[in-house]
């Protein structure tokens, strides 16, 4: 599935882009998703479960884990590979719960201590009914604030999809990292095609016009750096793509503990106050 | 996720929910009584019949919540279109249009000014303009009303009236959700009050953000508030909503509302909340 932009060039407008062929890589059947990465980077994992209020959202896994011995909090979307195991994870889409544990967990690996990671490839969060009357909205929103102010280092990566406020809920972080072969989007190229050209099959110019490649994201200083995959994307060599991402994760949090908390807390702030400023005055 | 889901015809719409104008006179379409428009406007847009809410415009709303001689602030940001997006039309001409429509830069105004005895910071988003959707400029503008109220320890008070983030921004509109919720912490931090207004409609990345995080969160009656919206969930679930799902009752119903209140009394609200808030 190796594409490249003169192949994309010459495809017909109509029906692929080069941001369209990446989407696809992005949603590769064989693509390791958050739990492959996990399973090659983390060892002695323990699972925390539950909200304490409602539920424990099968779509997100939180787990204590060690990191080159050292104790984290890793917290993941899951997706599921079989048809049962998708419907019983929702295909990776959180509910109002799952972001919620996620929150309950950060504030424990805070009072103690412990850095956190967090992937992510979903599409978006959970669209339903009983979502909406969780408060879907609120969850994300509360993560969005808490996660600002989390007094422990913090990376986020996403791996696969980047699927909005979905995946911003658990990518407030000091390291936003994004594999070479995924993307980040406000909306899916789909749900953009159908609004804006009325014609969901117009997903290939969708996806272009949304800049969501990992290179445009982080041209546009969305991200913090793109993490490389092996030639052909992660799914040819899953242990090497994580071995990849490793690397990056080892050298990022030894970077973020030479910081002291207050400077550590600072920086992201300002990150965040200061991205995404295009306009003029 | 879809948090921008009207169809084109609607996001260009002038803002006027359900209004049809004939002249001096309207029909509602919540009881279906032909209403006198300048009855209905003396009314603060509120339905003298059957008290439905109609949209304010941001000026309006700033004029019906803050003594006269406020400021108006931070009005001079323009978008410079990070992706240059296009699809029939490009966003540059649709920025085009909406600025003539509305004469104003984007879709928000801050005002610095007096709420009965509080100096307050008050922002506010105008449908009118993109369905008020978030990109840069709104996001930043939001951000320097949070910066305000931290300098000057002003309560904050966001009116929000948005369809959610905007989608010609991509991912650049995806980022003002935390630049605003990271700014929104650093008051809650510092203990200066931040009071959230949900009008109709409060949806998508909007609603998952600041509309959420208020000290207090209120809404107007009947105003539609969600994240994903209703037509999305249809879709999906492939069966009809509720009645009455996703609007403010129903919010609080199910504990996601400090109060819905109605237009005429939220100024008087809004001072109470700040006096129990402020020493
Ligand atoms: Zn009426």
């Amino acid at each position: 599935m190796e594409i490249s932009a003169a192949q994309a060039n010459e495809a017909p407008a109509e029906t692929t882009t080069l941001a369209w062929q990446k989407t696809e890589l992005a949603r590769h059947p064989q693509r390791p998703h958050p739990m492959d990465f996990i399973a090659n980077l983390f060892t002695d994992r323990s699972e925390i479960h539950g909200d304490r209020a409602f539920g424990d959202d099968a779509a997100v896994t939180c787990l204590m884990a060690r990191f080159h011995g050292e104790e984290v909090l890793v917290i993941a979307n899951l997706k599921g590979r079989t048809t049962k195991e998708k419907v019983q994870r929702n295909f990776g889409m959180p509910n109002p719960e799952g972001y919620r544990k996620a929150l309950r967990t950060m504030k424990i690996a805070e009072k103690f201590g412990r850095p956190i990671f967090t992937f992510i490839d979903l599409a978006g969060a959970n669209a339903g009914l009983g979502a909406e009357e969780r408060g879907q909205a609120e969850a994300i929103a509360h993560n969005l604030r808490e996660m600002s102010r989390l007094r422990v280092p913090t990376i986020a990566t996403i791996t696969g999809e980047g699927g909005s406020g979905g995946a911003l809920a658990i990518a407030v972080t000091d390291r936003v990292f994004i594999l070479e072969n995924a993307a980040y989007s406000v909306i899916s190229p789909e749900a953009c095609a159908s609004i804006m050209w009325r014609d969901a099959s117009k997903r290939a110019l969708a996806a272009e016009a949304l800049r969501t490649t990992a290179d445009d994201v982080y041209r546009l200083g969305c991200v913090d750096a793109i993490v490389p995959e092996p030639e052909g994307g992660a799914h040819t060599q899953p242990a090497l793509a994580a071995e990849m991402l490793g690397k990056i994760l080892r050298q990022s949090l030894s970077d973020l503990q030479q910081l002291s908390i207050e400077e550590l807390i600072a920086q992201r702030q300002k990150k965040f106050r200061n991205m995404a400023q295009f306009y003029t005055s | 996720m879809s948090w921008f889901k009207r169809s084109e015809n609607e996001i260009m719409a002038n803002g006027e929910k359900s209004v049809r104008t004939e002249g001096l006179w309207i029909k509602c379409e919540g009881c279906r009584q032909v209403v006198w428009k300048a009855e209905l406007e003396a009314n603060l847009n509120v339905c003298p019949k059957c008290g439905r809410h109609f949209r304010l415009s941001a000026r309006e709303r700033i004029d019906s919540l803050l003594e006269s001689g406020y400021d108006l602030v931070d009005l001079e940001l323009r978008s410079t279109d990070p992706l240059e997006f296009s699809d029939l039309k490009s966003y540059k001409a649709r920025l085009q249009k909406a600025r003539q429509d509305t004469g104003l830069n984007d879709a928000i105004i801050n005002a610095l000014g007096e709420l009965g005895p509080h100096s307050v910071v008050l922002s506010v988003m105008e449908y009118a303009f993109i369905g008020g959707s978030m990109g840069c400029v709104v996001g930043e503008t939001i951000a320097r009303a949070v910066d305000r109220s931290l300098t000057t320890r002003h309560p904050l008070i966001i009116v929000a009236a948005s369809g959610g983030a905007r989608m010609m921004e991509g991912v650049t509109s995806l980022m003002q959700l935390a630049k605003i919720a990271t700014g929104l912490a650093q008051l809650d931090d510092a203990k200066v009050p931040y009071i959230s207004v949900l009008t109709d409609p409060t949806t998508g990345g909007v609603t998952a953000s600041f509309a959420m995080l208020g000290d207090l969160n209120v809404a107007e009656p009947g105003a539609l508030i969600g994240f994903a919206g209703p037509r999305v969930i249809e879709q999906t679930l492939r069966q009809k909503l509720p009645e009455g799902f996703q609007r403010s009752e129903f919010l609080l119903e199910h504990g996601m509302l400090d109060a819905v209140v109605p237009r005429k009394e939220l100024r008087e609200y809004l001072i109470r909340a700040l006096d129990f808030m402020q020493r």
